[in-house]
């Protein structure tokens, strides 16, 4: 009896060059983004060899991790990133990769630009030498991050040998709340299964959620896939990708794409399909989401309280509490709701899109920042920079007392000495909360952009439901 | 790459969950530091205090541990970021084996493009590793050997563990896997040629944006 195939062994199985035995599978790699800590890094390493890049073709390089957001960001700084970026230049050049620079349409963020040019496509395999890959899966892609080795054998081989991953659906039901967004969604699943829960998984996600969903929050939902263990996170397409693929600047055009969305089509998972797990979410019962520890399974709704390490039913368990709390300088028990920030940042591969832009920008209009905060807006790209300034949102944002700045991953990973100073608290809808990730001793908070705008506002951890005047 | 065969030192215990390899390199060092050096640098949120001098309390830090071949860890470790700079600055410590109940996928991947053998166990396994290497006795040696797949512990015990042979080889041997795959280039060559009629559009792109 055979039985179903999932949309995630449809895309796997078609990319198959060589069955290596054992579970270990040669992939074919059709999209390969590079950046200009682990791509110049993987360059570097083919050059030294004296090797070749096998297609250069579908290869797209631009610099983000280490690039400043300042608005005069093209004068020389002295940070080690111009020469991270120089090397990633130079070896595309060298190579014959299309880079994306900065100030550049196309420049931005690596998992902001592939949805947006139409590099990332349903179906497709990408990967790229970052752990956020698992993004472009929100458009059906099969994508996940490697590290800078691989990113050599890709460069060489335009393959990559990778085990076959076990599978998982994630199914969202129900009425989601007012102030509730994609990103409240994905914490609030972190949070229920843990950051080990989708490891050796690749993620569907799935239900009428996820199908009502534009393609902006399944990219958000996919991007956090990471945060729960998993390398891969993926959305069958449907109309809504469709909508938003078509006519993208390397999207297939005319008679080629009728011939792909005849493919795409038929890569949803069969009714009959099965995983090895499956957890049902009811998106009804989740509220706006905050962490308040140093890992993003660290998280509460805003309403609720810091967990109590005296409550801990054992002493592991409780160390690790006590350690979050004491890096976090939090009170065990108390509400989250009001604590003061100093910091927030607005953007990363997380939510930098133009949507989450909106989102809080329709929070700040009309408000002012509160005295004594610093609240950064970065978007994710030139396109995004430029549709927001076609909006008025970067004067929303001014008008509101927001720093608004050139595009790159910026204080998301702090590689560009952008940095949160020790023990300042920083609300930020970045994707990771660990101990120094903004910066030796910051204290970061992960939340929704509606939220970290209502915490720029309050001055506070505020619930954005709740906020007024 | 460095062969991995079988070797026998002590272990250090960092019984911790959820270890991320922004702690193991923290991007500072990432952006600034040569790769030989990433060692000097590996844990340091914890390793040393805000003053620069080291913190007594970290394990790899008291005597006995200091030069460990073997890390015994919690679950998920090495989760988050993809920074290939984490098994490098483990490898620079002296760490050429990790045995903890389980590990972020990127960094289990990277620890075989490089040498490091990272072994998933039990987590009733390597908690009583980590009781035998804390305890105050002479001998407190683990042997790792690859060929037969297990770790023997100070106490005699012998404990097997799984492995994918094909990376299991690749370590045995020290093997490119670079070298190796271009062995199939006639393979991957001619699943492009017919991969190309089924979905010309991965490979005939648009021209697309107009660059510089």
């Amino acid at each position: 009896m055979s039985t179903g195939r999932t949309f995630f062994d449809k895309v796997w199985d078609m990319h198959q060059v060589a069955d290596l035995g054992d579970g270990m599978s040669l992939i074919h790699v059709d999209r390969h983004l590079l950046h200009d800590l682990s791509g110049a890094r993987g360059l570097a390493d083919v050059a030294a060899n004296g090797r070749s890049v096998r297609n250069p073709e579908l290869c797209f390089a631009t610099p983000d991790h280490t690039v400043s957001s300042a608005p005069d960001r093209y004068r020389p700084t002295g940070h080690p990133s111009e020469k991270l970026t120089k090397d990633l230049r130079d070896l595309s050049a060298k190579f014959g990769i299309r880079l994306f620079d900065m100030g550049e349409d196309g420049h931005g963020i690596v998992h902001i630009i592939g949805p947006e040019l139409g590099i990332t496509l349903p179906g497709s395999v990408l990967v790229c030498g970052d752990s956020h890959t698992c993004t472009h899966g929100g458009l059906g892609a099969l994508s996940w991050g490697i590290g800078s080795t691989e990113v050599a054998h890709v460069l060489a081989t335009q393959t990559i040998v990778q085990k076959r991953p076990k599978t998982m659906r994630i199914t969202f039901d129900g009425q989601i709340q007012e102030g509730v967004t994609p990103k409240d969604l994905i914490l609030y699943v972190i949070g229920q299964i843990g950051t080990a829960g989708g490891t050796g998984y690749a993620v569907e996600y799935a239900g009428p959620v996820i199908r009502a969903m534009p393609a902006e929050g399944r990219m958000t939902i996919c991007n956090l896939s990471i945060e729960l263990g998993a390398k891969i996170g993926l959305i069958a397409p449907d109309e809504v990708t469709f909508d938003y693929v078509a006519g993208r600047p390397y999207a297939p055009k005319g008679e080629m794409w009728d011939r792909a969305l005849k493919t795409w089509k038929d890569l949803p998972s069969d009714d009959d399909a099965v995983f090895d797990r499956e957890v049902a979410i009811d998106a009804g019962d989740i509220k706006p989401q905050i962490t308040w520890g140093t890992s993003p399974e660290q998280v509460i709704g805003v309403d609720g309280r810091v967990p109590d390490p005296a409550a801990a039913d054992d002493a592991e368990r409780r160390a690790l509490l006590e350690a979050a709390l004491d890096y976090m300088g939090l009170t065990p028990g108390a509400p989250i709701e009001g604590v003061p920030v100093d910091r927030v940042f607005i953007g990363s591969c997380t939510n930098s899109r133009i949507s989450d832009l909106r989102a809080a920008a329709a929070v700040a209009k009309g408000r002012k920042v509160a005295d004594g905060v610093e609240a950064w807006i970065v978007p994710g790209s030139e396109r995004v920079k430029h549709a927001a300034e076609q909006e008025g949102l970067d004067q929303v944002f001014r008008a509101a007392g927001f720093d608004w700045r050139e595009p790159g991953c910026s204080m998301c990973v702090a590689a560009n000495g952008e940095t949160v100073a020790p023990q300042q608290r920083c609300v930020s809808t970045s994707n990771r909360n660990f101990v120094g990730r903004q910066g030796p001793g910051a204290r970061t908070h992960l939340a929704s952009p509606a939220m970290a705008a209502a915490a720029a506002i309050a001055g506070r951890i505020a619930d954005v439901r709740k906020l007024e005047g | 790459m460095e062969k991995f065969t079988k070797l026998t030192g002590i272990a250090a215990p960092l019984m911790r969950r959820n270890v991320d390899t922004d702690i193991i390199t923290p991007m500072g060092r990432v952006v600034s530091v040569a790769r030989e050096e990433l060692g000097n640098y590996a844990f340091e949120p914890w390793r040393f205090n805000e003053d620069g001098s080291e913190n007594p309390e970290f394990v790899l830090n008291q005597d006995r541990f200091r030069n460990a071949p073997v890390l015994l860890a919690g679950d998920n470790f090495g989760c988050g970021s993809s920074r290939e700079t984490a098994v490098w600055g483990l490898w620079q410590m002296g760490i050429r084996c990790v045995i903890a109940p389980s590990f972020g996928d990127i960094f289990f991947g990277n620890c075989f493009k490089n040498g490091m053998l990272p072994i998933a166990l039990p987590a009733e396994t390597v908690e009583d590793f980590a009781d035998q290497a804390s305890a105050n006795k002479n001998d407190t040696l683990f042997t790792v050997d690859l060929q037969t797949c297990t770790v023997t512990a100070p106490n005699g015990d012998t404990v097997p563990f799984d492995i994918d042979p094909a990376r299991r080889e690749a370590l045995l041997e020290g093997l490119d896997e670079i070298d190796v795959t271009l062995r199939r280039r006639d393979e991957i060559a001619a699943y492009q040629n017919n991969d190309r009629d089924a979905r010309p559009w991965i490979y005939d792109l648009p021209d697309g944006l107009e660059t510089a």
